[in-house]
Order: structure tokens, then sequence, then C-alpha cells
């Protein structure tokens, strides 16, 4: 039932701008949307396969610093004199290097640590954002470290017909994070629902079963692994081109909390779960502001969290979906099962 | 059956230690192409395990297992399926929180290699065809294992019976040339049962090889063609049901020694 919820939210959402001019809420709708991005991506690995990635924030950081350098262009030295001069790229190819790389990066971190499962995934993901928020801090040569990249292009757009937007104003930033959102949406909704989402299911519910019938474990989660941080790239590159700033501090593994808790509170293992979670938790903060003192508002934060977890355990739209369940009439059950074994399947 | 069909399965001198308890002591039989072959033993004999070799969750320490003549040794359980062998579970045969469609959906999910997982993203044309057919299909194996009135129900819901036929339909959906049972009428009345009977005969019929653990021995008696019986481990016994039901070794094992030595008693007064 939840999932018509998305679309209708969409709609509500396109219409927004038109009626909200206050740049200060319209950037608090972009930056909660881009993080509802990355966990719409985070939802996939773990909603579906089950398996946590509390270093995902590094997917996003990689896919932001990807996509600056390839704008900014860069000039390192590797050894002695042999360096690797980089002409700056127009930032979409930004964007799909970002998403490329991210990719990349997710289908090794899945690989290392998909041979063995439980906590091992969970470790290997905080241990690789670490590392690579200590690469981006001290490879200053490439990343400015702590002085941060600065003056990243903003994205442009080609559009056939309308020729090439550069996307200056917060309103059309806030239409390419929708339709990047949108997007991540359809992919995950799409893949979910076709036979590589079965087999992901398959092994977060019963792993030898889903094993015995022939699923390859190791390359399931890992396929997941890669396209999830593919998403959480994409949204790290719409995150460095309309802030125009990024430093190490985009590996903070608050960010990857946040998105857990969007993940969570919406319900994950359900398509609307992140993009519920992500419109509470992703505009709360703003909401409170103006009503009272910072300490307070990540108080009520807190608050909110422990409140819907305590209702509703599963999150909100599982809670929902069972709700308009049971409004519906129960099927009744048919009688006893009886092999039909005359005809051929 | 014929006797000198060619063996399909050979288990090969197969052992297997958990630290210092010996589960399985060379353990040596075929199973013939297209026979009907029962694994029985009391519990703890070691039933379980042999599967667990066999389908590749274990790795034997020593010997090996083979089919149509090709080690399976080193090879991962998901491997081994494509190789032709499907199983079911002594607990949990069932993804319990699918629908009974979309667990005979996983089972299907390597059908029609060639769409790619772009193709999946993006439901082009060949992905909805072959999508079709995997529904069309799980639709005909649910049918035909008697469970289309359940087909949209969560799988979790299910009585006991009901979820080892969904097992087996997941297992069908394979394609598998041999299917191993593993206890598969446990917690089954009568009834449920019979039908399962006549469900492992036809399944044979269509040219898939059986291989059953069951501790309901009228109900083993009655399906098999042949009987291997284990004890402690150790293979005690191989035959055909009537051979097995006189075997003193069996009747040791299941009843103990004092009825062993008693039936051998009554044989000799009778004779
Ligand atoms: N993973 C394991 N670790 C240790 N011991 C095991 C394990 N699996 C089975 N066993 C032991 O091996 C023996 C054979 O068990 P099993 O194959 O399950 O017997 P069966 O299926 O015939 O009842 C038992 O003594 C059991 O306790
Ligand atoms: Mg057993």
């Amino acid at each position: 039932m939840t999932r018509y919820l998305p679309p209708a939210i969409l709609v509500v959402l396109a219409l927004l701008p038109l009626v909200l001019k206050d740049p200060y809420l319209l950037n608090a709708l972009i930056t909660g949307g881009i993080f509802t991005i990355g966990a719409i991506s985070l939802n996939l690995l773990l909603g579906y396969t089950g398996q946590l990635s509390l270093g995902h924030i590094a997917f996003f950081g990689i896919g932001a610093y990807a996509s600056a350098l390839t704008t900014l262009g860069f000039d390192i030295g590797i050894f002695g004199d042999f360096r690797i001069v980089h002409e700056g790229w127009h930032p979409f190819a930004g964007f799909i290097v970002a998403i490329l790389l991210s990719g990349a990066c997710g289908y090794v971190v899945g690989r290392l640590s998909f041979r063995v499962r439980g906590a091992y995934f969970v470790i290997v993901t905080i241990c690789f954002a670490e590392v690579v928020r200590l690469v981006a801090l001290n490879w200053v040569e490439l990343t400015q470290g702590p002085l941060a990249l600065t003056a990243i292009p903003q994205m442009k757009i080609g559009f056939p017909g309308l020729g090439e937007i550069t996307l200056r104003t917060k309103a059309q930033n806030y239409y390419l994070m929708l339709a990047v959102a949108a997007l991540a949406y359809v992919v995950v909704a799409r893949l979910v629902s076709s036979r590589f989402g079965r087999a992901m299911r398959g092994l977060k519910e019963n792993e030898q079963l889903a094993i015995s019938v022939g699923v390859n474990a190791t390359r399931t989660l890992t396929v997941a692994a890669a396209i999830s941080a593919a998403i959480a790239g994409a949204a790290g590159s719409i995150y460095a081109h309309y802030f125009r700033i990024i430093d190490p501090d985009v590996f903070l593994f608050t960010y990857t909390v946040t998105m857990v808790i969007m993940v969570v509170s919406g319900g994950k293992g359900a398509l609307a779960g992140p993009v519920i979670g992500g419109l509470i938790f992703g505009t709360l903060p703003v909401a409170l502001r103006p009503y009272m003192a910072p300490e307070a508002q990540w108080i009520v934060y807190g608050a909110v969290l422990i409140a819907i977890l305590f209702l509703m355990p599963r999150g909100i739209a599982p809670y929902l979906d069972d709700w308009f369940a049971s409004r519906r009439r129960a099927p009744a059950r048919a009688p006893v099962a009886q092999p039909q074994l005359e005809g051929q399947p | 059956m014929s006797a000198n069909a060619a063996p399909i399965l050979s288990v090969d001198h197969v052992g297997v230690r958990f630290g210092g308890l010996v589960a399985i002591a060379d353990l040596h039989f075929d199973v013939r192409e297209g026979e009907i072959l029962s694994l029985i033993g009391p519990n703890g004999a070691g039933k379980t395990t042999a599967f667990n070799v066999v389908t590749g969750f274990l790795k034997p320490t020593q010997g090996e297992v083979r089919l149509r003549g090709t080690s399976l040794s080193g090879l991962s359980p998901n491997r081994i399926n494509r190789l032709g062998l499907a199983r079911t579970f002594q607990r949990t045969s069932v993804f319990p929180n699918d629908t009974v469609t979309d667990n005979v959906l996983i089972g299907l999910h390597r059908e029609d290699r060639g769409a790619s997982l772009l193709e999946a993203i993006f439901n082009l044309p060949r992905e909805r065809a072959g999508e079709a057919a995997r529904r069309e299909k799980a639709r005909a194996l649910i049918d035909w294992v008697g469970l289309s009135a359940r087909a949209n129900e969560r799988a979790g819901a299910l009585s006991y019976g009901e979820q080892r036929l969904v097992g087996v339909a997941l297992a069908l959906a394979t394609e598998p040339s041999m299917l191993l049972l593993d206890e598969p009428v446990s917690g089954m009345n009568a009834s449920e049962t019979q039908n399962f009977v006549r469900l492992i005969r036809s399944v044979r019929d269509r040219g898939v090889t059986i291989l059953l653990v069951e501790h309901d021995m009228p109900m083993v008696m009655e399906v098999s063609d042949r009987i291997v019986a284990l004890n402690h481990g150790k293979l005690i016994a191989d035959g055909t049901p009537d051979e097995i039901r006189a075997d003193p070794a069996v009747i040791e094992a299941y009843l103990g020694k004092s009825a062993a030595a008693r039936e051998a008693e009554r044989e000799a007064a009778h004779a």
C-alpha cells in the first residue's frame, strides 16, 4: 500500500517551490533530500539483504570528491618526477565518474567482506570510511586536506532543444535533487521486484535455503553493495556541486547514522521507508530551529526517533502497510492441499 | 529398477569428524539413476550430515562425492545445485516472509540467464518476457504440488505439511536431476503422508532420482526401491525393503540387542 505513497509525495514536492520561496527552507529540503537519496541506497543493502553498511557515508564522500576533482582538475606527483595532471571536465562528467567510482568501491568492499558474513561487513565498512577520511585529510596535494576543496563549479545539464543550463538557483538544485531521488527510488524498486531482488530477500530470510537453490550469495550481495554505493555516490556528487565546498568532515560517522535513522524509522525493506524517514528526519532539525535552542532540538530529535521505534518497531511504512491490510477483509482459507499430480508442470 | 543402472551419485568412503566426534565413518554407497533410495538410521546416526556433505554444506574430512563421475569436492552448495542436485532441509524448508509464489520464483531465479541486471532495472522486453515465463512456471509447479489455493499466502503462515510441499516445489524449480529430502513427512498426518508418497513417486516418474531420509518406517518401506541403513555414522545394511526389514543389524540398531536376539530366537523356533 505504502508504495503508492512516494509518487504522491513526489508530486507534492515537485509543486512545493511554486509556493515555498524561502531560500532557507529550500536549502533545508535540498540537504535533507540529498541524504534521503543516501538512505534509499542504504535501504537496498540494509532492508533487502540485511547487511548493515555502517560506513555508508564513505561512498557518498567518494562520490563528492570524485565529482569535485573531475570537474576542478588536479595535478599530483606520484613518485619522482612522475605527475598525473587532469584538466577539469564538465560537471556532468563528474557526476558520472562519481557513480562509477563509488560503485566500484562498493564492489571491492563487498568482494572483500561477503565471503565471511555476519559482523564482518559492518566492520569492514566502518574501517573503509575511516581510511577514506584519513586519505582525504592527508593527501593534501589532491584534496587540499582540511583546507577543503572550494569553488567547485555548479552542476550543468544539457537538455535537448533547451541547450545547457547551469544550476545556479536553489530551485534548480532542488529539482535536480528530486529527479535523482526519483531515479534512485525507481532503480531500487525495479531491482528488488526483479529476480535479483528475490535472490537478495531469499538470502536475508534463509541463507542456507537460498544457497541450496543456486543463489550465489557472494555475487548477489556484492552486486547489491555496488549498486547501493553507486547511488550514494550520485548523492555525494549533487552535494559537492550544490554546496561547492567539501572537506574531510563529509566522511563523518554521524552522516551514516543519519541515513540509518532515516531507513530504520521509515521502515527498512519497504520502498517507502527511507522516503518517509528522510522526510521526517531531513526536515525535523530545520522545523525545530525557530522554536528552540540547539540542545533542545537534538533532544526532540532523539525523542521523536524513540517514539517512532517504540510505537512502530519495524518502522512507519510496514506499520501503515499492516494497518491497510488489516482493514481489508481477511481472505477465506481454502481447503487442505491435495496434490494435482495429473498435470505436468 | 535394474541393479546395474549407472550410479548418478557415488558417496565414496566419506568420513566427517566434528572435533573428536565421528559423525560419519567411511560411508560408501551409490545412488542409481531413477531410483528412490532411502537413508535410514536412529537419531544422530549421521543422515543429515551425509546430506550436508553431498550438497556441499560440509567438507568431508575424508573421501569424496561424485555426481555422474564428476567430483563435487570443493564446490560451493550453489554450484552443486546448478549441477543438478537439489535438497530440502530437516527444519525450515521455506522463505517464511515471502508468498508461496515468490518462494518458488526464488528457485527459478536462474531461469533465462540472458536478461541482465540492467535489463531488469530498465524493465526491458526480454526481462518482462522472462518474468512472465517464470511466473507461469511457478504457477504450474504450485498447482502440481497442490498448493494453488495458497499461492498468494505468506509461506510462514502455512501448515507444517504445506510448508514441506513449498520446499519441494522450490527445490524442483531448480530442475534437478536428483532430489534429496530430509525427513519430509515428519509432522505430517496420515493423509498428508499418503499424498506426499504420491508426490515423491510422480517426481521420480519425471526422471528425478530421489534420496530420502525418513523416520516413518512404513512410509520408507512403501516408497523405497532400496534402503541404506546407518548407525553411529557407519553403514550397517544396504538392500531392498524386504532385506532391510529382516536384517539383524538394522533390527538391533532400532530395537536394541535384546530385541534382535529375541527376534532371531523366534525365527529359529519357526524354522
Ligand atoms: N555442526 C555440527 N557440529 C558438531 N556436531 C554435529 C554437527 N552436526 C551434527 N553433529 C553431530 O553429528 C552426529 C550426526 O548428526 P546428524 O547427521 O544430524 O544425525 P541424523 O540426521 O542422522 O539424526 C550427531 O551426534 C550430531 O550431534
Ligand atoms: Mg537429521
